[in-house]
């Protein structure tokens, strides 16, 4: 039991990293990425081929992770998302819908829908904790999560563009009346969500299974997470993360694995009936 | 007199069609356009009319497929009567789910149709009752008419869903010019604005929301006694939802014909693609729909039908007033 | 005198420690026009809200024709007979004119001819006939505020409840709604207008409520009201010297 907790946690702790990157987004555009699951699915490839044809191992191939993602996030905004803003909202809901078929054929078509694994990353094992079994690349990739979102929360409160981002997402008019130049951020979050999610893709190729669909069930339970945490808040975000990983895993070990993720689905459900502003002001 | 004679025409060429295309493909790609426009037109009342963009039609296509053939096989029962409880059945869980959802509104409510479906989806996967991942397969009677079921060619097929799509375009139409077309659009507007006019918010929606399972179900009654075989993996899927969305949205969402018109354009080219690139080209048609929706919501929202209502969008400034764009999940 | 048509006793309404409005009371009288006025964040915008079904009031009560509707949702107050029209001016986009004003007259003709009828004259009295077929986009903000005030008529209401409809609108643009009005109350409605413009409440009220930081603090005719001090210092301040 102790050891299913455990596991929650360790893929809560990524889970958080997906969830946040998608918040941000959401939190300062209204608008839901529904390609996050394409960009976590790139982010992964990236390590893959960094691995298969190089040699190198995901961790070092994170920065590539995140800087491409950060380009493609940029790009992607720039050239559809933004023009759909002022549009129906039809339109903006299957803008991202359009990018994440989209990419995830074009992945199926390029690379074929193989399953593939980095089967020798540089760290691998199990650690002993006690009673606990610790795999240690899941442990790095959770550590790893855990340190890029407090690094991202640095940046928001710190930085002069980190508190820029941040007075859009509490108020978008008052922050254009005090000069804040929103398309510029508007960009710049769609780019940071995804290479957030991207670096997720690097941890998460550790020793997940890649392939090209990967992203279509990470994507979906991203919104779940989001949801539950309340939509636009990181600290939400990161808790729900966590609880949506403890949740899927004990719902596996004692229910059915099968339905570990209809779980998840139905606490989605729950939440907007229930408790629609999520985990927030708990 | 232009539209007359337009119309006259298509009629004239929906009805002879299997005379001139009489190879088994040709009808083949007719009858699955005809279902998805069917689909389409179910999509467009809940979505293009009332404003309620589902992710999730799959799960009502797949519960009116899997209730008729699940009576037929397991108890014989009529696929026409089973057509109708698959629709009933169908309305009936859209009844359960929508209302909860009923406040849900945008992003919301598109995210709460993909966990309802995917929820579906996995129950259906894991059912021994109607065969879990191995699904269901309908027996080959014959009877024709009587049984639902057409061994010798596809032609009878093809007009059932030229049927089908004719009553589905009628009841759109009704709906549209009656009062609850208007409630409906008026609710796809505004939810403060739809209870100022002293429209029930959640009674309408539930309306459009049944209305549109039950002929999403019916279509799934049709295509199970076509293809004779279903399973989670051919009728409950995502992909399965999302062209239904795009069919109507490349046509024209909120438009009558909108539908028909997309899916006229998307399922050809994509039967084609797959059947000209063969195994390899599997996925070569949704990129295309990929690149194609997403051109789409950016250029021309309304899609085709647009060209023909409001000529080629221009870029104008929209009038300086605040949206109020909700930023929780609902409620007023 | 019959009672009142609306009633508003004692109506508070609080947001996370903010009283937007405390104990206010009023009654409107059928045939009358009642505007109420006061700063902005006096709590104007919330007491309709309460008295339509927007918000539910934390205390207080909502009678209307003698029956106690507080805490009504919003569409069954309508049903009743209370129609309202909003601050930032809603019409339905991609419909025409007439059929923004149908939508309306649904309400009490179930049926589309009868709508339709209903829907007509009602553009004839509110003097947009000439634009039914437009589409409800491209309508300018002064005709988008008569179309609202179109529908909300259409709905047919016995009392028309108006929130800040005058605001930007020009002199002559201004003249027609308040000659529209005039019109409007003529058929028997009973008019209760949010203003800002201090023209239209001028001179279209019978009665006015002044409002400030959630309490009334006056009621009387226009003339009363304007010239009283508290009113005054209300609006412009304790340094105020008039």
């Amino acid at each position: 039991m102790l050891q299913q907790l455990a596991n929650g946690v360790l893929i809560g702790c990524v889970y958080s990293l997906i969830a946040i990157g998608l918040t941000l987004i959401w939190g300062v555009m209204n608008i839901v990425n529904f390609a996050h699951g394409e960009f976590l699915m790139l982010g992964m490839f990236v390590a893959f081929w960094g691995y298969a044809l190089w040699g190198i191992d995901p961790l070092w191939s994170i920065p590539a992770s995140a800087a491409l993602l950060f380009l493609l996030g940029l790009a992607i905004y720039r050239f559809a998302v933004s023009k759909v803003m002022k549009g129906p909202m039809l339109a903006q809901l299957v803008v991202t819908f359009g990018i994440s078929i989209f990419l995830a054929n074009l992945a199926v078509l390029l690379w074929t829908p193989d399953f593939r694994l980095i089967d020798k990353p540089l760290l691998a094992g199990t650690w002993n904790l006690g009673p606990l079994q610790i795999s240690v690349p899941k442990a790095v990739a959770s550590a790893g999560s855990v340190l890029v979102s407090g690094a991202l929360l640095l940046f928001l409160q710190r930085t002069r563009t980190g508190k820029a981002i941040l007075a859009v997402e509490m108020n978008r008019d008052s922050a254009l009346l005090v000069g804040i130049d929103t398309e510029r951020v508007n960009a710049l979050s769609f780019g940071i969500g995804a290479a957030l999610v991207g670096i997720a893709g690097g941890f998460l190729a550790m020793y997940y299974y890649i392939y090209p669909q990967v992203g279509g069930l990470f994507g979906t339970l991203s919104f779940c997470i989001v949801a539950l945490g309340g939509f636009g808040s990181i600290g939400g975000a990161f808790a729900a993360g966590l609880l949506v990983g403890i949740v899927q895993t004990l719902a596996g070990y004692f229910f059915d694995p099968a339905y570990k993720y209809a779980v998840v689905f139905l606490l989605y459900l729950l939440v907007v009936w229930f408790r629609p502003q999520g985990l927030r002001g708990w | 007199m232009v539209k007359i004679s337009l119309a006259a025409a298509a009629v004239l060429l929906a009805l002879g069609f299997p005379l001139l295309f009489s190879g088994p493909f040709p009808l083949h790609v007719a009858i699955v356009t005809l279902i998805f426009a069917g689909l389409g037109v179910a999509w467009n009342i809940m979505g293009g009319y009332a404003g309620m963009f589902s992710f999730g039609t799959a799960a009502f296509f797949g519960i009116g497929a899997y209730t008729s053939t699940w009576l037929s096989t397991a108890h014989g029962v009529n696929p026409w009567l089973g057509l109708l409880a698959g629709g009933a059945a169908s309305a009936l869980v859209a009844a359960a789910i929508g209302w909860p959802c009923s406040n849900l509104r945008g992003h919301y409510f598109a995210i709460a149709s993909i966990a309802f479906a995917e929820i579906v989806r996995t129950h259906f996967n894991n059912w021994k009752l109607v065969g879990a991942a191995e699904g269901l397969m309908i027996p080959i009677r014959d009877g024709g008419l009587r049984v639902f079921q057409f061994n010798q060619s596809k032609a009878p097929y093809y007009f059932i869903a030229l049927a089908f799509l004719a009553l589905a375009l009628l009841a759109c139409r009704a709906i549209s010019r009656s009062r609850m077309g208007y409630y409906f659009r008026a609710i796809k507007e505004s939810h403060e604005l739809a209870m100022v006019l002293g429209i029930s918010f959640v009674r309408y929606r539930l309306a459009a929301i049944m209305i549109a399972a039950f002929i999403a179900a019916a279509c799934g009654t049709l295509y199970a006694q076509y293809v004779l075989y279903i399973d989670p993996e051919s009728v409950l899927i995502l992909s399965v939802s999302v062209q239904v969305v795009l069919v109507t949205m490349l046509g024209g969402a909120g438009s009558l014909f909108g539908p028909v018109i997309g899916a006229a354009v998307l399922v050809p080219l994509s039967e084609i693609t797959r059947a000209q690139l063969g195994a390899r080209g599997t996925g070569v048609d949704m990129i295309l729909y990929g690149a194609l929706i997403t051109l789409i919501s950016v250029y021309q929202p309304k899609g085709i039908w647009g060209f023909f209502a409001g000529g080629l969008p221009r870029r104008k400034r929209p009038a300086p007033q605040p949206r109020l764009e909700p930023s929780s999940p609902g409620v007023a | 005198m019959s009672t009142p048509l609306l009633e508003v006793k004692g109506v508070t309404k609080r947001f996370a420690g903010l009283t937007a409005n405390d104990s206010v009371s009023f009654s409107v009288n059928e045939g009358e026009i009642v505007s109420i006025i006061g700063p902005n964040g006096a709590g104007k915008s919330t007491l309709f809200g309460c008295i339509t079904g927007f918000h539910r009031p934390d205390a207080g009560e909502v009678i209307w024709a003698g029956r106690d509707i507080t805490g009504f949702k919003a569409d069954r107050v309508c049903r009743l007979g209370i129609a309202r029209t909003f601050q930032i001016v809603q019409v339905i986009a991609d419909m025409t004119v007439l059929e923004n004003v149908m939508t309306g007259a649904f309400l009490r003709h179930p049926r589309r001819r009868d709508a339709q009828r209903r829907g007509l004259e009602v553009l004839e009295s509110t003097g947009l006939a000439g634009r039914r077929d437009q589409q409800g986009s491209a309508l300018t903000i002064a005709d988008k505020k008569r179309l609202e005030v179109a529908m909300a008529l259409a709905t047919g209401p016995r009392l028309l409840m108006l929130d800040e409809s005058m605001a930007g609108l020009t002199p002559v643009e201004l003249q027609e709604i308040i000659a529209l009005l005039r019109a409007v109350r003529k058929t028997g409605l009973t008019l209760v207008i949010v203003e800002h413009v201090m023209e239209a409440v001028m001179q279209l009220s019978d009665r006015v409520v002044v409002l400030t930081s959630g309490r009334k603090i006056l009621e009387g005719t226009p003339a009363e009201v304007v010239s009283n001090p508290a009113v005054i210092q209300a609006y412009l301040g304790e340094r105020y010297r008039a």
